[in-house]
């Protein structure tokens, strides 16, 4: 029964990891771009909620409500006004600007906060668990955050395929320069993209700054694991980044039961694993 | 009446020039081909009009307006549409999907998708296909369907005729026929001499980035194109 909790907890886990790699796979698919401020802007927009609820006294949950749609501006303004003149040129800009602002991102936030461990406190939600028996216990917020993931999939596969600027931004990632031909604006769609994926990787950061604690410093391993979850489940596919996240976090938490030093390593092990034998991903969608 | 004018235009990628000072103009409700060989600039000179290149020198104008430092997806709401080389569908989307991407200009208009899958039945049955599926003549059947949904007054088509069979030329061509007898203003640019002769009422004749010669369809012999064509001067 322990292994069986071992793994329940690591598909929660997974939840987690899927949520940040959901904007970064969208932010890869419609502008080719790699963010590698990824995670330090998640983690940016944790201290946020924390400044919001040390301002006004809500629950971190409701202080989303300001968080999201702050993030989402960041993002916008972000990519209209500095990376979308990355874009001109070879691939190498976008990773140089994007480190760039990781390395301020972590230091501003160093100096601001310091390097002490921070939480988020929600209340009562973050310790109620549910037993199933002896050994299998599901903590409630842990499963909120993967019922808000799948919700986040759900969400973004129907704007993309329902709606009529959702079906712009695939049209601008499968060719920008047909896209602009049917008087769609790029710049304007990257900058909603870059919004979206900012507004999404900021309800992870929060989720994440509830969860657990954080400090300026994790963002670079967030990035790295949501990496790992987009490669895993195949670029281009929102299904496959929500089995590669699942995937990642049960090879954490049992890599973690083998011996508390192995969790990360036998989440990396499992990820060059599925890189060995599919190089493309599991449920890669990416049309050639 | 003129519905664009191209004044001395000049278009370089880098450091290669590939339009020397063009000027042209083209009348409202009027079929124009441009004919040239290979490298000549014809689609340079269509992308300049759509706005993906931009002259460093000239002026564009688009009924009477000067449109030339306008980016491409605001032409498009001007109501100038590209259908490109190389027809550059959307290959993950469907083919309505293509189609409904077409309309995203929201400019109004004859042209919605009944009237597009009436003109091209054949891609009714392909509606619900991922365009990347498509032959070569279906994929140009729906590159200008799609580029027709944006309600275009004027309407740029390059080389429909790359790399298709002559039979599925001809039905894209009869298709075509419809489009311009509706009183759509349309350059087409081609290759083939034989083809455009039928369709446009004037052509020009674009060599190495110049143009050479300019008329209605009737009043251009055959010997004066072929000379214009190749540089050449005969007899």
């Amino acid at each position: 029964m322990t292994w069986v909790n071992v793994i329940v907890q690591g598909v929660l886990l997974g939840g987690l990891y899927a949520l940040y790699a959901t904007g970064l796979s969208l932010v890869f698919g419609v502008m080719r771009m790699v963010n590698l401020a990824h995670g330090d802007l998640s983690i940016l927009a944790a201290f946020i909620c924390l400044l919001v609820v040390g301002v006004v006294d809500v629950n971190p949950l409701l202080a989303l409500v300001v968080v999201v749609p702050l993030v989402f501006l960041v993002g916008y303004l972000l990519q209209r006004f500095l990376l979308n003149f990355t874009l001109k040129g070879d691939d190498m800009r976008p990773l140089l600007a994007t480190f760039g602002l990781s390395v301020i991102i972590q230091n501003g936030l160093l100096q601001g906060f310091s390097a002490d461990s921070r939480g988020l406190d929600a209340g009562r939600i973050e310790n109620a668990s549910l037993a199933l028996g002896d050994k299998v216990a599901f903590g409630w917020f842990p499963l909120l955050i993967l019922v808000v993931s799948v919700l986040v999939i759900v969400l973004l596969n129907a704007f993309l395929t329902r709606t009529q600027l959702g079906r712009a931004f695939r049209a601008t990632s499968d060719d920008q320069g047909a896209a602009r031909l049917m008087g769609i604006d790029n710049k304007h769609i990257y900058a909603l993209a870059m919004g979206i994926a900012l507004a999404i990787v900021a309800l992870a950061g929060v989720l994440m700054g509830i969860r657990t604690t954080f400090t300026p410093g994790i963002g670079p391993a967030r990035l790295v694991y949501a990496f790992e979850a987009v490669i895993m489940g195949g670029l281009g596919s929102s299904w496959g980044t929500l089995v590669g996240g699942i995937m990642l976090g049960v090879a954490q938490t049992v890599g973690f039961q083998l011996s508390p030093g192995w969790g990360i390593f036998v989440g990396h092990l499992v990820f060059v694993t599925v890189l060995a034998i599919r190089p493309s991903g599991l449920f890669a969608k990416t049309v050639s | 009446m003129s519905l664009l004018e191209l004044e001395d235009i000049s278009t370089r990628y880098g450091d290669f020039q590939a339009l020397f000072s063009v000027s042209l103009s083209v009348n409202a409700g009027e079929s124009f081909g441009v004919i040239g060989a290979n490298g000549a600039g014809k689609s340079t000179l269509l992308q300049t009009i759509a706005g993906l290149l931009e002259s460093p020198t000239g002026t564009v104008r688009f009924d009477g307006e000067a449109v030339e430092h306008l980016p491409a997806h605001k032409r498009v709401t001007r109501g100038i549409s590209l259908v490109p080389e190389g027809r550059r569908v959307f290959p993950s989307l469907t083919v309505h999907e293509n189609l409904q991407v077409g309309a995203y200009g929201k400019r109004k208009g004859p042209w919605d998708l009944d009237a597009v899958y009436g003109v091209f039945p054949l891609l009714v049955k392909l509606r619900n296909k991922q365009a990347s599926f498509l032959s070569g003549g279906e994929q140009q059947a729906l590159a200008i369907g799609r580029a027709l949904m944006s309600n275009p007054r004027l309407l740029l088509i390059d080389e429909v005729s790359l790399g298709l069979a002559p039979v599925v030329i001809r039905h894209l061509y009869e298709a075509m026929a419809d489009v311009v007898s509706s009183g759509m203003t349309v350059i087409l640019v081609e290759q083939d001499i034989a083809q455009i002769m039928e369709v446009a009422d004037r052509v020009c004749c674009l060599l190495e980035g110049r143009k050479v010669i300019e008329g209605e369809r009737g009043a251009i012999s055959r010997e004066q194109i072929t000379e214009a064509y190749f540089g050449t001067r005969t007899g």
